[in-house]
């Protein structure tokens, strides 16, 4: 599909701020309200925008923690990867799930209620997962910026 | 549970499960999805907003469609630290347009980035130019996303 100024700087306005009613949206981007209803549907045709989501804040579910994994995989099992994924995606806690190139293989974003549950998690749920060779963890401090906006 | 914290209950749950799929559900379809009056979602729905359960929408594109093939997270190190650094950290690395998260940790690093870039040529220049300038910057590692899944969660 060909993308025009016009979607790129409905787009630009819109991941930089999803919250946005629409004929605020239209008013930023300069076009009208139909314009933007038009260009929107062809966008979601064509799979540019492939979903709209809830965000949910797991804080105020009681999630206090959340820890970002890094492993390197086993990589003489040539199963290493799809194994591993499939093992994680069992674990109710992950809420994310990323692949690399680089020093690490896979990473997970898991959740937990406090430090005993992250223990918990962590000995009886992550170490027994298959083929992890190393695993580094990184505590989630706070979150500075997150944002999906793209410079279009 | 600690006070503030919302229970849920399994009908709470399955709405946030549909809404975390598709965040641009009325209450009429979720309750329709869920044997629930219009009026009964409804007040759900508000409820977990005012808890800050819900907290607003976000848009998932085709960045590669975009021309935004390359996606990289960073380790960063400090050099420094300090209350002020820090700050002057996050202030800088925030206002890179090519930078979208920014997460202060505890570990290895001491700062996770997530960076989008048009190509790994492009990766470069927004390495080069804008992360290994900010004040304060020591060790930086790079690693090259190659595919990314959104779990739901405990919300089973």
């Amino acid at each position: 599909m060909q993308i025009d100024d016009t979607d790129r700087r409905i787009l630009r306005h819109w991941l930089a701020e999803p919250g946005l009613e629409r004929a605020a949206l239209a008013d930023r981007a300069g076009v009208t309200p139909a314009t933007l209803w038009r260009r929107l549907d062809k966008l979601r045709g064509a799979g540019v925008i492939r979903a709209e989501t809830a965000a949910i804040n797991w804080r105020a579910l009681g999630y206090e923690v959340e820890v970002s994994l890094r492993f390197t995989l086993d990589k003489t099992n040539p199963r290493a990867f799809d194994e591993f994924i499939a093992a994680a995606r069992g674990v109710p806690e992950v809420i994310g799930i990323e692949t690399f190139l680089g020093r690490v293989d896979v990473r997970l974003n898991v959740l937990a209620r406090d430090m005993g549950h992250w223990t918990g998690i962590y000995r009886d749920r992550i170490l027994t997962l298959p083929h992890i060779a190393e695993v580094e963890a990184l505590m989630l401090v706070a979150t500075i910026k997150d944002s999906a906006g793209l410079p279009l | 549970m600690s006070a503030g914290v919302l229970d849920l209950d399994d009908v709470d749950r399955a709405i946030l499960r549909a809404l975390a799929v598709d965040g641009t559900l009325s209450a009429g379809e979720v309750g329709r999805r869920l044997c629930l009056s219009q009026p009964a979602a409804w007040r759900r729905i508000r409820r977990l907003e005012e808890a800050g359960v819900l907290a607003g929408l976000q848009v998932d594109v085709d960045r590669a469609a975009l021309g935004f093939g390359v996606t990289v997270f960073l380790g960063v190190k400090l050099a420094t630290k300090g209350r002020v650094s820090l700050e002057d950290f996050e202030r800088a690395a925030t206002a890179i347009p090519e930078v979208q998260v920014v997460q202060h940790v505890l570990g290895l690093f001491d700062y996770r980035l997530r960076v989008v870039a048009r190509d790994l040529a492009d990766f470069e220049r927004v390495l080069r130019r804008r992360i290994m300038t900010l004040p304060g910057v020591g060790n930086v590692e790079a690693n090259v996303l190659l595919t990314e899944e959104r779990r739901p969660g405990p919300l089973g």
